[in-house]
């Protein structure tokens, strides 16, 4: 029974070589910037930037903004197919899979020839205006992930019961849909978005193409114009990417926890 | 009986209630998936003046899109490739290979990491490793005398990009494969070692006749998932590699083929392409279940 250990163990030095020694190098890299010392000064011209903390903060609003926008548009529609309208399912599901078929720079491509400040929806002529755009384009990448978190958390609860239980009290859809179903999907909720943050604050294609001042077109201006900076930035969007699904797996870890609880009776 | 009636008579009477809860929906859907790729796809099928014609399609033909077509295709075939293959040795490894529980747990966890990493952070990481001033390149050139861009070796080539690549396709076979191979059942290695089958005969007589939907369904969607990128591929190369994604962005930024019918006809080429490689897709997944379900 040792071999296949052995052989294991062997693939996983290599894996840990290739997967390991660039982010060893990149933080390296991004020491170097003063000669003939490690320093962070690479960091603190990066943290410095005034483009760093606008393109930083503009795109961490447009996550908010995406994840909530695509919250309001996916729990309802998630909800009502599952309760209401079983036979829109696999309608629905094949549109939530839209985005993985068609990719990002097609779809932007599209919006704008459709949405040009001539057209019947001028959402390209001015920044407001390109802001909600890129907002939406947004949600249309997040689309797949979130969709599955919400109908995974969904199928865990017992919407019928819940639902009517909130009926025969006397709640409205609203009260039903805001008090009784959104609570309880909190934690998939959640997931969804860390995982919509992580795509979204590096996103350059649709922010690029709309000319919004996001964070990954200027990632793609530093990476184009500095030498140690780019590999500074590198760390740091690791980290964010390290943080959101490391929030993921805390969240998916509490929820197993609180389902599998023994029930304590006093 | 009484019960039951009264709730299907509630529930027609909302039917249009239901109607206008998904609505929001599908009119977001139409406005932002649906309508853009059928403007394109008319476009397609137009000339300057509006006319039908083919045209656009039979100019799709000409060398420097083709060579575009062909290196994206290469790329995203290779990385899908050697993804899938060394996503199966680690997934392999994690699931059945005797290791401590924190092992799987960490791959899993810097799979999920490494799978989203993409994009130009992950350029910037390799420019750092093997650009011509990269940790490994100069390593390489001081401890052992080997000079790595004297071999043939660029980071801005096909093999570059692909070995870039690697580093979000072999993760996320990761993730998509751990569940296949976690519902390989332990009692069907025993049952074929019970009959005398070697380890290589359980694997090429059991084990891959099972499993080999789900690795060619996940290697698929590999491809689309390289074919589609662009921004890595961008901050790595600028435009110097032809590939179709930063054809298409040039087309947008600047018309570089000086006709915007063509141009919808390119895009729509990439959405046929994904859109074959996702129907493959489902199709495997769909073969595969059987397996799972049983």
């Amino acid at each position: 029974m040792n071999r296949p250990r052995l052989q294991s163990w062997i693939v996983m030095g290599l894996a840990s070589l290739y997967f390991l020694v660039p982010l060893i190098a990149t933080f390296e890299f991004s020491l170097r910037l003063k000669r003939g010392e490690y320093s962070f000064e690479a960091y603190r011209i990066v943290f410095a930037d005034a483009r760093f903390q606008e393109s930083f903060l503009f795109s961490a609003s447009l996550a908010v903004a995406t994840i909530v926008l695509l919250t309001l548009l996916v729990v309802p529609t998630a909800y009502w197919v599952q309760l209401r309208l079983p036979k829109l399912r696999p309608l629905v599901e094949f549109i939530t899979l839209l985005p993985l078929v068609i990719p990002a720079i097609v779809l932007v491509f599209g919006y704008l020839n459709l949405y040009s400040s001539a057209s019947w929806l001028p959402l390209t002529a001015t920044p407001m205006a390109t802001n909600i755009l890129l907002t939406c384009g947004y949600c249309t990448l997040a689309l797949p992930y979130m969709y599955r978190s919400v109908d995974t958390g969904l199928r865990a609860i017992d919407v019928r019961t819940l639902t009517e239980a909130a009926e025969s009290l006397g709640a409205g859809w609203a009260t039903i849909l805001f008090r009784v179903i959104l609570p309880n999907l909190t934690s998939a909720i959640l997931s969804g978005a860390f995982l919509t943050f992580a795509v979204v604050i590096g996103e350059f294609t649709i922010a690029s193409l709309l000319n919004r001042p996001a964070f990954g077109p200027y990632l793609q201006l530093v990476g184009a114009n500095r030498a140690y900076e780019p590999a500074a930035l590198a760390i740091i969007a690791f980290l964010v990417t390290w943080a959101c699904m490391g929030l993921i797996q805390l969240i998916g870890a509490a929820r197993t926890r609180a389902m599998t609880a023994p029930v304590e009776i006093p | 009986m009484t019960d039951s009636r009264t709730k299907e008579r509630r529930l027609a009477g909302g039917a249009s209630a239901h109607w206008l809860g998904v609505a929001p929906f599908f009119i977001f859907a139409f406005l932002f998936l649906i309508a853009p790729t059928m403007y394109l796809l008319i476009g397609a099928f137009q000339d300057s003046a509006g006319q039908f014609t083919l045209k656009n399609f039979y100019d799709l033909s000409q060398p420097s899109i083709v060579a575009a077509y062909k290196i994206s295709i290469q790329i995203s075939v290779t990385s899908a490739a050697l993804g899938a293959l060394f996503g199966f040795f680690i997934a392999h490894a994690i699931v059945s290979g005797a290791m401590p529980g924190w092992v799987r747990a960490f791959v899993t966890t810097f799979s999920g990491v490494a799978s989203n990493f993409a994009g130009i952070p992950l350029a910037f990481a390799f420019l750092a490793t093997l650009g011509r001033l990269g940790l490994v390149t100069v390593l390489l050139r001081d401890l052992f005398g080997i000079s790595l861009y004297g071999t043939g070796f660029n980071l801005l080539s096909f093999w570059g990009l692909t070995l870039t690549y690697l580093y979000f396709q072999i993760p996320l076979m990761v993730l998509i494969l751990t569940p296949a191979l976690d519902g390989l059942k332990k009692e069907w290695r025993e049952a074929s070692a019970i009959l005398g089958a070697s380890t290589r005969q359980y694997w090429t007589m059991i084990a891959l006749p099972i499993l080999w939907p789900s690795i060619l369904g996940a290697a698929i969607l590999l491809f689309a998932n390289a074919f589609g990128a662009i921004a890595t591929a961008y901050a790595l190369t600028g435009s110097s590699l032809n590939i179709i994604t930063i054809l298409l962005y040039a087309q947008i930024r600047g018309d570089v083929l000086h006709n915007p019918n063509l141009g919808y006809a390119l895009a729509l080429g990439m959405v046929a392409i994904t859109s074959a490689s996702n129907f493959a897709y489902l199709w495997l997944r769909a073969r595969a279940d059987r397996w799972v379900k049983a």
